[in-house]
């Protein structure tokens, strides 16, 4: 074992720094794809047909491609048809559009599991559709849906480790960087274990607390 | 004033599900103030006639008005009709107000929340008038102490009182009840008739749909009995329970012979936990 305290704490402060590019990726992949995920969610659940079949098609592609796919084809195949985008853009879009496949579907299941009687009641008020939505049904959904929203917030911030391959200095690039180094191959990556832990334990903890609170009542 | 509308008028509504036919010609009027109630076996189509009447399910063909304004489809001949804006159906839907058998309360909001919602939001009602509406309400229906509560605390009979007092709220000119004592325990269903005994009282229009046999005898001016989508016969309750003219009519109110007296007796009995407050002496579709 070659495990270097000396190595290991050098190391440590690059790794940070890669730590907060990758929280900076989770953090605006996941906002972005929470804005996909509604926008997706309620496409699915809308009496057009048009915005369902949209979605749903959104929703099979993405789920059905691997995100290192989507990740090279933004960053290497769309230069090819003039659209240029910066290395941390196409992570974000990649990453976003990936999670908002899972939060539409999500948000879906969300808005389907709460009583039809909800939405009757609201009409029957003459609330119109959006304003029962927004009122009634998303906010009756919105509980239901953070435990599984933390579980995807956690395969995100993994995710990220993907977008190496592209040249971000994330925290895996910034391990793998510090290992060539200081030919040291141990020490590096017990740092870069400890900090992707540092930023999903956290969720995991409130995954956790989330679902427990929301199974009780 | 012979040119009034009534307050509904249904004429030769139909409606299918896929392709069974659940309503197959349904002719209606219903005055001001008048109550109506329906009766009749299960799967009869009693309540999708309730749903049609304010488009909650779109029927097929017919009509059917509401204080004398055509709601859901207009325009030409049955081949010409459009659907109504959204904006007249959501108009027309929140002057006709609905109680469900399951109450379909908000459970994420506090009586009082649920109560101001739709006049706030649709009405446009400024909040402070709402909530004295919705207080006055409250006392109306006897639960002025829970104002702050959650559906989820309260009884199903006070879950009830509160959705009917969610409907009052709106003003409505017509109120539909869709088997409303069904899903209470039968120590509950009391207070519940006993509120929609008072607003017979101060002459609100409305369709009852019961199975509770003692308390449409009381409270209707006329009952309908519905059967395969029809109505089989109508007149008012002494004709229609104690003279039926069709036998199908005979054969479903024999079955309730048993429990006639138990339904009378509950019907009659004062609400449990808080009572009723006295009797404003407003009327109550315009507090
Ligand atoms: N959304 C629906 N899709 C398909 N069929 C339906 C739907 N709603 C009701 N039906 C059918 O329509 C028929 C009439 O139903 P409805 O609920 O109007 O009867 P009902 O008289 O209210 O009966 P109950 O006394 O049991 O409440 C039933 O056979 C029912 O299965
Ligand atoms: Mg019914």
């Amino acid at each position: 074992m070659d495990f270097e305290l000396a190595v290991f704490l050098e190391v440590l402060p690059a790794l940070a720094a890669g730590a907060v590019v990758t929280a900076q990726l989770a953090l605006g992949a996941a906002l972005l794809g929470l804005v996909f995920g509604l926008l997706g969610g309620l496409a699915r659940v809308s009496g057009n047909r048009l915005l369902r079949g949209t979605s749903l098609g959104y929703v099979l592609i993405v789920r059905g491609l691997p995100l290192l796919v989507i990740l090279l084809f933004l960053y290497y195949g769309l230069p090819s048809i003039g659209v240029l985008l910066s290395a941390p853009t196409v992570a974000v879009l990649a990453l976003s559009i990936t999670n908002g496949a899972y939060v539409t579907e999500i948000v879906r299941a969300g808005i389907e599991s709460i009583d039809r009687g909800q939405m009757r009641a609201a009409r029957s008020l003459g609330m119109s559709y959006p304003l029962a939505m927004r009122r009634i049904i998303l906010p009756q959904a919105f509980r239901r849906v953070l435990p599984p929203l933390t579980n995807e917030a956690i395969t995100l911030v993994k995710n990220t480790a993907l977008v190496s391959v592209i040249a971000i200095s994330d925290l895996l690039r910034a391990g793998v960087d510090a290992m060539t180094w200081k030919a040291n191959t141990f020490s590096p990556f017990a740092g870069v274990g400890l900090l992707y832990l540092v930023l999903t334990i956290p969720l995991l903890v409130l995954n956790r607390t989330l679902e427990r609170r929301y199974r009780i009542r | 004033m012979s040119t009034t509308p009534p307050m509904l008028r249904i004429r030769n509504l139909h409606k299918h599900y896929g392709s069974n036919p659940i309503l197959r010609g349904i002719d209606l009027d219903v005055a001001r103030g008048e109550v109506v109630v329906v009766i009749g076996p299960s799967g009869s189509g009693k309540s999708t006639l309730l749903s049609c009447i304010n488009f909650l399910e779109p029927f097929d063909t017919g009509e059917v008005r509401i204080d004398g304004e055509p709601i859901g489809w207009c325009g030409g001949g049955e081949g010409s009709r459009v659907r109504q804006s959204e904006r007249d159906l959501d108009r027309l839907r929140a002057s006709v107000g609905i109680v469900f058998q399951q109450f379909n309360l908000f459970p994420h909001m506090t009586v009082l929340a649920n109560l101001i919602e739709a006049p706030t939001q649709v009405l446009r009602i400024p909040e402070t008038q709402a909530r004295a509406r919705a207080l006055a309400l409250l006392e109306k229906v006897g639960l002025s102490g829970k104002a702050g509560a959650y559906p989820g605390e309260l009884s199903g009979g006070q879950q009830q009182r509160v959705a009917i007092a969610r409907c009052l709220a709106m003003q409505p000119k017509l109120m539909l009840f869709d088997e409303v004592t069904s899903a209470l325990d039968p120590e509950l269903v009391g207070e519940v008739l006993a509120v929609m005994r008072r607003l017979r009282d101060e002459g609100l229009t409305m369709i009852v749909v019961t199975h509770e046999m003692g308390f449409a005898r009381d409270v209707a001016d006329r009952v309908v009995f519905m059967d395969g989508g029809v109505i089989v016969e109508q007149g008012p309750p002494a004709q229609l329970f104690h003279r039926p003219n069709a036998r199908r009519t005979r054969e479903f109110l024999g079955k309730f012979a048993n429990t006639d007296e138990r339904a009378t007796t509950l019907a009659s009995a004062p609400p449990t936990g808080d009572p009723p407050g006295p009797l404003p002496p407003s009327n109550l579709v315009s507090p």
